[in-house]
């Protein structure tokens, strides 16, 4: 993630791909109350930096390969130039 | 038979610069004010139907919208589409809208709740609040039946039309494509002159039924005379284009400025930005006689740090290369509010915390600063030292002239000045003079503390007429005691930038002319046709004269008539 944290283009691409799953998916740091993670306002409010460690959670059982890819998506580089467009 | 000839309607406010332009309008439909007694609506279902088919209808928008824009603006423009289709922000309009408020009302609230929790995180996402309040803008105008807020995307040369221009409007212009902009409130000295100014835009502001102008139709804008002319004829297009070509003429003049028999003027550049310094280093200008730091700063809400300072001040130290650089501190406050020093709750933020005065409730912020202009000043070499001054805006007193003084020298800044642009600093400029090594006039807010006058107020833009004999009065004092101390003494505000106030303020004794680098031909152009001696004899006329329009007649008959045919007056 971004040392300045979870920008709005990457926020967009996490909210985008977990409203796409089909699954309710929660993001939130560790401890603290979660928030729906298709939600781009909900997930921007969380204002995340980086290194802060979040858990991401799913309702559905069937839904461990969609947060295996969210995960994937969270912990990667967004806002590296060119990613995620 | 004959054929009358019809004149061209034209429309007239406030010229800002002498540039003039041509291109078909396009208005800049304003925000939707959602009116405090909207109706409550009787069918709750069907409200909350119209809420959610607004919102899909502007997530589309906006995604449309990004596809034809820029990289850098299609990722806003996609992020602003996800806001607007964000299941969280219809939940919560549709929860103030079962509690009781009306479709429009209910958007605003949700948006302003969001927008109030982002302002709180501050950084990144406070500086995301505008694009929600983009979201709520369209579409509460929706709801409301009124048209798409902002100027939707320019296709060709435009002459952009507003009620007047927020800071964010002119960040998100096109400038491939704007020409010229008019607006119908708005003064002189207002933000949208001084950005026009700035990017060499001719402008008129206060010009009353410019916005009843319907899209799309040609219009004519000469800054020089503060008209707009609606479906110029013929005739006044060829004019134009003569127009542009004296222009061009005046331009190959880059000889340092002087009248005719030789009496130096430094003629120098206004910039916010390197950027802004790298094209003004471009033109034949002297150097930089004022260098606004705090637009660098305008976007953000955490305050910079020394070392962010010292690369921005390098730079444009830099661009200048060799040439005199005059760094203004921050002159925060008032209609340039900085996120992270204004305070919210300024009654009166024209004559409250601003400028130098910050020291009284944000001291680091200024001291920060001058440490990072000290920092720019000493790795510099020594040659080089003398060429960067240093000054501080918003000084009163001899007392805060010295304290700022002290502080600068003590951080190895070693040419030293403050602004003259409250009329007790003018008052007593000698005494001012004597704890610093220079001082330079900011004309617009020296008239708006003179006159009593809002600089935003277009009803009272003929009381900051910089040739109100008052202000004239005090710019000649503040210039004798210049001249008695044998020290320097410039105008960095609007009257600079207009060719016959430069005369008057050269025969006034004033030493340099600080403007928008387009304004130096004409200036140049002025100042080289009339000797010293003539130019003082116009300070005289413009100081007896008992208002400004006969003021500004007396100069002009006294002046040369080559400058009569140059400027068209």
């Amino acid at each position: 993630m971004a040392a300045s944290g979870l920008h709005a283009r990457p926020a967009a691409a996490l909210t985008h791909a977990a409203a796409a799953s089909g699954h309710t998916i929660s993001l939130g740091r560790v401890d603290e109350p979660a928030v729906d993670a298709s939600s781009i306002l909900m997930v921007m409010s969380l204002g995340l930096k980086q290194g802060d460690e979040v858990v991401l959670t799913a309702e559905a059982a069937a839904a461990e390969s969609t947060l295996d890819a969210l995960a994937a998506l969270v912990s990667s580089d967004l806002d590296a130039p060119g990613a995620g467009r | 038979m004959t054929t009358a000839v019809p004149l061209s309607p034209v429309l007239t406010g406030r010229g800002v610069g002498y540039g003039i332009a041509m291109a078909p309008s396009v208005v800049l439909a304003p925000a939707p004010a959602v009116p405090a007694d909207e109706p409550v609506p009787t069918d709750l279902d069907q409200a909350e139907a119209r809420i959610r088919s607004a919102l899909t209808a502007v997530a589309a928008e906006f995604a449309a919208q990004a596809t034809s824009a820029s990289p850098v603006m299609a990722d806003v423009l996609t992020a602003t589409s996800a806001i607007a289709a964000d299941s969280t922000l219809a939940t919560e309009a549709v929860r103030h809208l079962r509690a009781g408020a009306g479709p429009a009302t209910a958007v605003a609230r949700a948006i302003e709740g969001f927008a109030t929790t982002f302002t709180a995180a501050g950084g990144y996402l406070a500086e995301r609040v505008t694009d929600l309040r983009s979201v709520g803008d369209r579409v509460t105008a929706r709801l409301l039946g009124l048209p798409t807020p902002g100027l939707g995307p320019l296709t060709g040369p435009t002459v952009v039309v507003a009620t007047d221009l927020a800071p964010a409007d002119t960040a998100a212009l096109d400038l491939d494509r704007v020409v010229a902009i008019v607006t119908e409130q708005g003064g002189p000295t207002g933000h949208t002159a001084i950005i026009a100014r700035q990017l060499g835009l001719p402008c008129v502001v206060g010009v009353r039924g410019i916005t009843a102008v319907p899209s799309g139709t040609l219009v004519l804008v000469d800054a020089g005379k503060g008209t707009v002319t609606t479906e110029p004829t013929t005739v006044q297009v060829a004019a134009l284009a003569r127009r542009t070509s004296a222009d061009a003429l005046l331009a190959k003049d880059t000889a340092p400025g002087a009248t005719a028999d030789g009496h130096p003027i430094a003629l120098l550049a206004n910039v916010g930005t390197p950027a802004d310094a790298a094209r003004a280093a471009a033109t034949a200008v002297q150097g930089v006689g004022l260098f606004r730091t705090e637009v660098l700063f305008l976007d953000r809400h955490d305050a910079p740090s020394a070392d962010e300072q010292v690369t921005a001040y390098r730079q444009v130290i830099d661009a200048m290369d060799g040439r005199k650089t005059v760094i203004r501190t921050l002159d925060a406050g008032a209609d340039k509010p900085l996120a992270f020093v204004t305070q919210p709750a300024e009654e009166n933020p024209a004559l409250g915390v601003r400028g130098n005065r910050l020291l009284r409730i944000a001291p680091d912020v200024v001291t920060t600063q001058i440490d990072a202009l000290g920092a720019v000043v000493s790795t510099l070499s020594d040659d080089r030292r003398s060429d960067v001054w240093v000054m501080a805006p918003m000084i009163a007193t001899p007392a805060e002239a010295k304290e700022f003084a002290t502080m600068a020298r003590a951080r190895g800044v070693a040419t030293v000045g403050v602004m003259v642009e409250i009329p007790a600093a003018a008052l007593r400029a000698r005494d001012i003079l004597a704890e610093v090594d220079f001082v330079s006039l900011g004309t617009n807010d020296l008239a708006q503390y003179t006159m009593a006058t809002d600089r935003l107020r277009a009803e009272l833009a003929d009381l900051l007429d910089p040739w109100q004999p008052a202000v004239l009065e005090l710019i000649a004092a503040t210039a004798r005691a210049g001249r008695d101390l044998g020290k320097p003494v410039g105008v960095c505000g609007e009257s600079a930038a207009d060719p016959l106030m430069a005369l008057v303020l050269a025969g006034l004794g004033v030493t340099s002319l600080s403007m928008a680098p387009a304004a130096v031909p004409g200036v140049r152009y002025a100042l080289r046709q009339h000797t010293l001696e003539q130019c003082r004899a116009m300070a005289r006329a413009a100081l007896d004269a008992p208002d400004p329009a006969t003021a500004q007649h007396a100069v002009l008959d006294l002046a040369d008539a080559s400058v009569h045919a140059t400027f068209d007056q």
